[in-house]
Parts: structure tokens; C-alpha cells; sequence
């Protein structure tokens, strides 16, 4: 046999190996075939080729690897089961740059699934060398390490702390300096995973002095990068009222605020987390949000989007008026209640309506004032409509109850309480009577409006255990009357009169 | 004598009467003794009241005056307490109204002010309505610049399309494909389509121009100047008129310090110096005498190629050329096809022959 020939044997097999591997990362793009890889034993196949001679076939196969692992954590769990961590990271350290990019690859896949995988993507020693890869010069390099070390951390406290011990937050923070879109956005996101656990971690990221450079790139007019530096920024802020002092400190304020108006759904909604995260903190935080007019923008937000984008909106106006009677006149006047009546009405899922009926609860818990603002805006029947709905959950109910409440124990507008005399149950209705015993001692107006409107005879109806406190109401607004009308209205009063006319000798 | 006799006749008599007396005054002792007692136990009677009558009222004389005294004493007490009292209600009253005044007006300047909530308010209101209406000029602002780019991206595709399908604008003779005849109008597109040549016209001129820029070097050129200023340059700064140099020049050469060259400044052994102490410091820092190695530097046993070490030398198969070829196989001995048949001339003279109209 020539030599030509026992080369082209070798070639064929190359070309063989070659063709398999692209075949398989090619397959591996679509899920309806990641079945049948798995089933044609796939794994084992591509873990030799993970040390083929041939740069390339490697790379490709580390492609195939991480298509695969990507796709379920089954998948990725047999990654870890063939022992290919441990290879992939001594490469990691080893190899060119686009072997790099497919390794982390790799192991951002295996990370993703679980706090079990992803820590035993740490146990492999992972993460000093993807810190490593952050120092390289390529940027897609750093991003696919940015990115896998995000994932690591985004499990838990335990998985963050470990990419912080590795050194990553100072790179990362290099990294969201750099001119490349891409890097910066997974950079930042990576810090936002770091610091969603704990307050501690986002010290740390603090202290690496990640808020300047964030805050910078608020104006950015790529929106997926203004996504995650607001994700990131309301994680640092969530923690503590330091944190979120220094966040407001880098003069984000009335730039954030156009974002409110954005293109892009998702930088709303992370605009508004971030404004909600800081307003929750105190009283001074809150104003501060109100005086820049954060409060007129996030009602105008929560009228122009729907479903749980508007959420955090809701929850930021009802953390805005908790706080003080003053900041909740604020968000009235900036016709918040309007907007949060509209949300009750027409957002269909409970979570959304649990929050605005807090938010509203908290609008209208302070004073008079408040409570008719929120009376007048027509929420009571709302709310109660909430509380009474036969399919509703149980955190809508507790919320919507507190809420009536809240703004029935300081409501004294008594046309708003009228309607819900009606179709009340009992221990709303205690409440309701309980405003109505206040007020009319002392309104003579209202007493022959009560009247009128058939109050008075509703209250006759009402059947009542004797030394409760509904009894107790009841009775003092029957003082307010003089007993005829109280007997008229009472029933069965006609009877009595008919005996009265049966018993009667004439003389 | 007489008297003396006649006291002696009378001295029976004397004698009888004394006993006599004497008898009656026997008879009346007991008598008068008891009225002696009794008289006596009057006066002493008298006398003892009168006396105890003295003392007790001497008794109500210290009392009353002890009386009033402490009387006045508790009087002073009282009246002193009232006073107290009267005096403590008075400032308690006053320092209500004192602090009544301080609480209003410090409550009304700093907690709560009516007017300056209300101020604060309508002051919102505005900011609100200011942030309100910039926010809506930023949402325009960002529509309308979408839409610019929307527009563009279309109109370069337009351009696009129009460069790469510039054949299918009508010609005198026949209408294109968007011309239909039967219309009134020819279709937008159509308009498009005859501005084409201009864009690739330009196209052209452009890339002619680039090309020309690369090669600064042009034979058809006839003149190379050099590029004229629009402005002229700024004046020179003023010196002194002569072959002079500046003054501070002249100090600064005089007082210049001494400058000695390297090898006069320098030790003539620094050099072995240097080496010494550097050996020093690496012995003394050193922490193992055997030398690290990283890991990519691992002694690897170096295989030779299978190329080199075979005594034939190279193969140029796999690298040249990948199949076998027998060129003294091949029919044609490397000549082209050549055509036989011979051009068809009605398609030569296409517009001339075919009339114009319809289709």
C-alpha cells in the first residue's frame, strides 16, 4: 500500500470527524432532535472529540455540548456525569480564544439549570478560570465569561459569594466600561445576578464602585443594555436605605424618568422596579421620587401599559402614599387613584388586582380627605367586588379587605358608603354603619338624606346579635331619630299597625 | 387702903364672877370653837377660790395668748399656701397660653402649614404637569426618530431594489413589467425604476472617486499644488530686532548646572555592582531553589512528523492536490469547446424589426 493511500485514510477520518461534529452542533440547534441525539448516546460520543488534535473539532464539539446542555437540565446533568467540567476548565486556561468562548459556553449551559449544577460547575474549579477569561483581551471571550458567571451566581447567596471570592465583581465592573454593547449588557446583568441575594454582596459590588458607571449609562439608547442596568440598579437598591441612598446619589433622578416612556416594555418595567425599590425605603427617599415628579410619570406609565409590566408602577405608588398622608395627597393630586381604580377594574389576574387594592388601601388610610379622594374615584364597590368574587384568591381577599378598612374607618363621605349598605356582608358592613353612627349625631343634613335614601330602613333590616358592635351602631343612629320614624321604617311595623286597627273599639 | 380693903370685900365676889365666867366660858368653848372653824373654813374657802379663781384665770390668759399665737402661725401657714396656690394656677395659665402661642406658630411654620402644604401642592401639581409634558416630548421625540429611521431603511431598500433590478423600467418601445398598458397610470415603483441609472451613475462616480483617492498619483493630472490655506497663519510673536537671542535663553544657558555625560556620572564598576546585589535580593527572596514551571510549559517528548522522519520526503497529495489526475487520458489534450454555429441575426436587430404596441 502506497503511503498516499494510508494518509488518505487518515484524511477521510478527519474529514469524517469533522462532518460529525458540525452535523451534531447543527442537529442540536433545534429541540425536536435533541431527543433522539440523546438517545443515540451523543454524550459519550463528543467527550473524545473534546480532545481531538484538531482545534477546531474541539471547538465544535464544545458548541454541540453547550447547544445540548442548554436544552434541559437532564442534559446538562450528564455533562457533569461524564466528567467533561473538569477538561473543559483546565482548557479554559489553555487553549485559543474562540475554545474559550465555546468552554464557557459550556459551562454558562450546565449553570443555568440549577444551584446543584451550577455548584458543581464551582467544584470544578470553574470560576478562577472564567475570572481569568475576564482578563482576556478578546470581548466575546469576556462576554461569554460574564455571562457564565452570571449564571452561576444568579442561584443563590452561596453561588454569588463564590464568583465575588473569585475576584469577578472588578473585572465585571472593567467590563461594563468597555465600548462593546454586548459585553457591557451581559456585564451588567452578571452584577445584577450578583447583587439580587443579599445586601452584603451588593456592598461589595458598591464598594467596586459599579453605580457611577451604571448611572452613565441610563441615557443609552440601546434599550436591552438599559434593561439590565436598571435590573441591576434596582437590585442594589432593594436591600438596604444606604444602598439606595447611594444609588440616588449618582443623580439618576430626573433621567430615569424618561425611560418611564421608552420604546421597549421591558426597560419600563425595570425603570419602575428601580423607582419603587428606592421609594420603598423611607419617607424622604419617597419625597424626593415626588419632587422630581417621579410620581406624575409612573401614573402616566401605569395608564399606558397593561398586565404585569404595570405592576411595579402600582406598588411604587402604594409604597409612595404609606409612607406619610402628605406623600399619599401627592400621589392624589398627581391623579393616582384614577389610575389605580382603572387597574382594579380591568387587569384580570388577582396579583395585579391584590396590589392595586393595597396601593389604594394605603392612598386612603390617612385622613378624611384621603379616604373621600378614594371614595369619590368609585373604588369602594370595586374592592368589595374583589373581596366577594366566588374564584378569587385568597391574597386578593386579605388585601381587598384590609383596604375597605383602611378607607372605611376614615371615610366620611357618605354618599360613597351608601351603596355598599346594600350589598355588604356583615363584617364590612360593621364598619360602614360604624362611619354612619359617627356622622349623624352631629349633621342634621345627612340624618334626612340617611332618610331619604332609604338608610335608615335598610339598617331596620339588618339582623343583629345583641351587645355586638353592629348592635351597638345601630343603636345610636336610632337615637338620632325620633322613635316614630325609627318604628316606621322597622319591620313589621305594618302588622302591628293592623292589629293596633283590629283591637280598636270604636266609641 | 380703902380701895385696897374694898378690893378685899369684892374679892369673893371677884373670885365667883371669874368662875363664873370662867364656867360660861367652859359651857361656850365648843361652841365658839366650832363657830371659829366654821368662819375660818369660810374664809379659807373664800380665799383658796378666790385664788384658784386667780390662777385659772391666769391659766386662760396664757392659753388664749398661746391660742392666738399659734392661731396666727397656721393663719400665716394658710394664707401663705393660699397664695402659692393662687400664684401657681396664675403661671400654670400663663405658661399654657406661652406654649399654646409657640405650639401653634412652631406647628404652622414647620409640621403642618395649611398654606404652604397647600402652595406645596399646587407646586407639585405644575411640576407634574411640567414632567408630564416633557416626558410626551420625549416619547415624540424618540417616535419621530424611529420613523426617520424607518424611512430611511425603506428608502434604502427601495434604492436597493431599483439598483438591482434596473432592467425592468420600460423602454420606449416596450413597457416593463410595472407599466402595465392597460392602466392608466404606471405603478410607483415604475418611477423608481427610472431614476435607477442616476443611483448607479452616482454609485459609480463615487466609487471612482474612492479609487482615485487611494492612488494619490494620477497620469492624468496636469497640475500638483499644494493645498492652498483658507485662512493665513497667525502672526509670529514679536522678538527683539537683531541677531539676538531671547534674554531668559541667554540666563538660562549661563546658569546652566553642570550636566556631566553618563559614563563621568557613573560608577566604572556599577555594573557588576548591580549584578551582585540583584543575585542578592533573588537569593534572598527566593522560596524554592527549584524553579516553577507553568503548566503549558510541561516537558512534552517531541514527536517527530511522519513526513520528516520517512526517508521519501514529502508528498505533495493533500497539500497540492487531493485527486489523482491522468491528463494523457483526456480527450481534448486541454482545448476548449469551441461553437460552430453561427450567430442568429434576427436577435441582433431586436428593436428595429418587432413594431411598437402592443402586446
Amino acid at each position: 500500500m502506497s503511503q498516499r493511500q494510508v494518509l488518505q485514510i487518515f484524511e477521510q477520518y478527519q474529514k469524517a470527524r469533522t462532518s460529525f461534529v458540525q452535523n451534531v452542533a447543527e442537529l442540536a440547534t433545534r429541540p425536536q432532535n435533541i431527543e433522539i441525539l440523546q438517545n443515540a448516546g451523543v454524550m459519550s460520543l463528543l467527550r473524545p472529540l473534546l480532545l481531538d488534535i484538531v482545534p477546531t473539532i474541539q471547538q465544535t464539539a464544545a458548541l454541540a455540548l453547550g447547544r445540548l446542555a442548554n436544552y434541559n437540565d437532564d442534559l446538562a446533568e450528564a455533562v457533569v456525569k461524564g466528567d467533561i467540567l473538569p477538561q473543559l476548565v483546565y482548557s479554559l486556561a489553555e487553549q485559543n480564544r474562540f475554545y474559550k468562548k465555546a468552554a464557557a459556553f459550556v459551562l454558562r449551559a450546565v449553570a443555568k439549570h440549577s444551584p446543584q449544577l451550577a455548584q458543581s460547575v464551582v467544584d470544578c474549579g470553574a470560576l478562577d478560570a472564567l475570572v481569568i477569561c475576564l482578563e482576556e483581551f478578546d470581548p466575546g471571550v469576556k462576554e461569554a465569561a460574564a455571562w457564565a458567571l452570571g449564571y452561576i451566581a444568579r442561584h443563590n447567596a452561596e453561588l454569588a459569594q463564590a464568583v465575588i471570592d473569585a475576584g469577578a465583581v472588578p473585572l465585571l465592573v472593567l467590563c461594563i466600561q468597555e465600548p462593546e454593547l454586548s459585553l457591557k449588557r451581559i456585564a451588567a446583568s452578571a452584577l445584577s445576578d450578583i447583587c439580587k441575594h443579599s445586601p452584603e454582596l451588593a456592598q461589595t459590588v458598591v464598594d467596586a464602585g459599579a453605580i457611577a458607571h451604571l448611572a452613565q449609562m441610563i441615557l443609552n439608547p440601546d434599550a436591552k443594555l438599559k434593561r439590565q442596568v436598571f435590573s441591576a440598579l434596582s437590585q442594589i437598591a432593594k436591600h438596604s436605605v444606604d444602598l439606595a441612598e447611594m444609588v440616588v446619589e449618582a443623580e439618576i433622578f430626573p433621567a430615569v424618568l424618561t425611560c418611564l416612556k421608552d420604546s421597549d416594555e421591558y426597560v419600563k418595567k425595570n425603570v419602575a422596579m428601580l423607582i419603587r425599590e428606592i421609594a420603598k425605603h423611607t419617607p424622604e427617599l419617597s419625597q424626593l421620587i415626588v419632587n422630581a415628579g417621579g410620581v406624575a410619570a409612573v401614573v402616566d406609565y401605569i395608564g399606558e401599559t397593561r398586565g404585569n409590566v404595570r405592576l411595579p408602577g402600582i406598588m411604587m405608588l402604594g409604597y409612595v402614599a404609606a409612607h406619610s398622608e402628605n406623600l399619599a395627597m401627592a400621589v392624589i393630586v398627581s391623579k393616582g387613584v384614577v389610575q389605580l381604580a382603572i387597574a382594579l377594574s380591568e387587569e384580570s389576574e388577582d396579583h395585579i388586582q391584590a396590589a392595586a387594592a393595597w396601593a389604594l388601601g394605603q392612598i386612603g388610610r390617612h385622613t378624611p380627605e384621603h379616604a373621600k379622594a378614594v371614595a369619590v374615584a368609585n373604588v369602594l364597590p370595586k374592592l368589595l367586588q374583589a373581596y366577594l368574587r366566588a374564584d378569587v384568591s385568597e391574597d386578593l381577599q386579605i388585601k381587598a379587605k384590609k383596604a375597605l378598612k383602611n378607607i372605611l374607618q376614615k371615610c366620611i363621605h357618605l354618599p360613597a358608603l351608601e351603596p355598599l349598605l346594600h350589598d355588604a356582608p356583615p363584617n364590612i358592613l360593621k364598619h360602614v354603619v360604624g362611619q354612619f353612627s359617627k356622622v349623624l349625631p352631629h349633621d342634621s343634613k345627612a340624618r334626612r338624606l340617611f332618610v331619604t335614601s332609604g338608610g335608615l330602613k335598610k339598617i331596620q333590616d339588618i339582623k343583629t346579635e345583641p351587645g355586638s358592635a353592629l348592635a351597638e351602631y345601630i343603636n345610636t343612629i336610632n337615637n338620632c331619630y325620633p322613635e316614630e320614624i325609627v318604628k316606621y321604617y322597622s319591620p313589621g311595623y305594618s302588622e302591628a299597625l293592623l292589629e293596633r286597627v283590629e283591637q280598636y273599639q270604636p266609641q | 387702903m380703902a380701895t385696897m380693903i374694898k378690893l378685899i370685900a369684892q374679892k369673893d365676889e371677884f373670885v365667883n364672877q371669874t368662875y363664873e365666867l370662867r364656867n360660861e366660858a367652859e359651857v361656850a368653848r365648843e361652841r365658839e370653837f366650832q363657830a371659829t372653824v366654821r368662819v375660818q373654813a369660810w374664809f379659807r374657802g373664800q380665799r383658796t377660790r378666790a385664788y384658784i379663781k386667780y390662777l385659772n384665770e391666769c391659766a386662760t390668759e396664757i392659753q388664749r395668748r398661746w391660742r392666738a399665737f399659734l392661731g396666727r402661725r397656721h393663719f400665716r401657714e394658710v394664707v401663705k399656701q393660699q397664695v402659692f396656690i393662687m400664684k401657681l394656677n396664675h403661671y400654670n395659665a400663663m405658661a399654657t397660653k406661652i406654649q399654646k402661642t409657640w405650639r401653634g406658630f412652631f406647628t404652622r411654620k414647620y409640621i403642618f402649614n395649611y398654606y404652604s402644604r397647600k402652595r406645596y401642592l399646587e407646586g407639585l401639581k405644575i411640576k407634574n404637569e411640567l414632567i408630564r409634558s416633557e416626558l410626551e416630548d420625549y416619547a415624540e421625540q424618540q417616535e419621530m426618530m424611529t420613523q426617520i429611521k424607518r424611512e430611511k431603511m425603506q428608502k434604502q431598500r427601495l434604492d436597493e431594489f431599483t439598483k438591482k433590478n434596473h432592467f425592468l423600467v420600460s423602454t420606449e418601445v416596450i413597457p416593463g413589467v410595472y407599466n402595465n398598458p392597460y392602466k392608466p397610470y404606471p405603478e410607483e415603483i415604475e418611477f423608481h425604476l427610472r431614476g435607477a441609472k442616476k443611483l448607479l451613475v452616482e454609485e459609480q462616480k463615487k466609487k471612482a472617486k474612492a479609487k482615485s483617492e487611494e492612488n494619490i498619483f494620477d497620469p492624468g493630472c496636469t497640475r500638483y499644488d499644494l493645498p492652498r490655506l483658507k485662512e493665513p497663519l497667525p502672526p509670529l510673536a514679536e522678538r527683539p530686532q537683531g541677531p539676538f537671542r531671547e534674554p531668559s535663553d541667554v540666563q538660562k544657558q549661563r546658569y546652566k548646572p553642570f550636566q556631566p555625560s553618563l559614563r563621568v556620572s557613573t560608577n566604572f564598576y556599577s555594573l557588576d555592582e548591580a549584578r551582585q546585589l540583584m543575585r542578592q535580593e533573588e537569593w534572598i527572596n527566593r522560596i524554592n531553589d527549584d524553579i516553577f514551571l507553568p503548566a503549558s510549559k510541561r516537558p512534552v517528548h517531541y514527536e517527530k512528523l511522519l513526513h520528516t522522519t520517512s526517508k521519501y520526503g514529502h508528498l505533495e497529495y493533500g497539500t497540492k492536490y487531493f485527486r489523482q489526475e491522468f491528463p494523457d487520458q483526456w480527450l481534448l489534450q486541454n482545448k476548449d469547446f469551441q461553437s460552430v454555429v453561427p450567430p442568429i441575426p434576427i436577435f441582433e436587430k431586436l428593436n428595429d424589426t418587432y413594431s411598437q404596441g402592443q402586446v
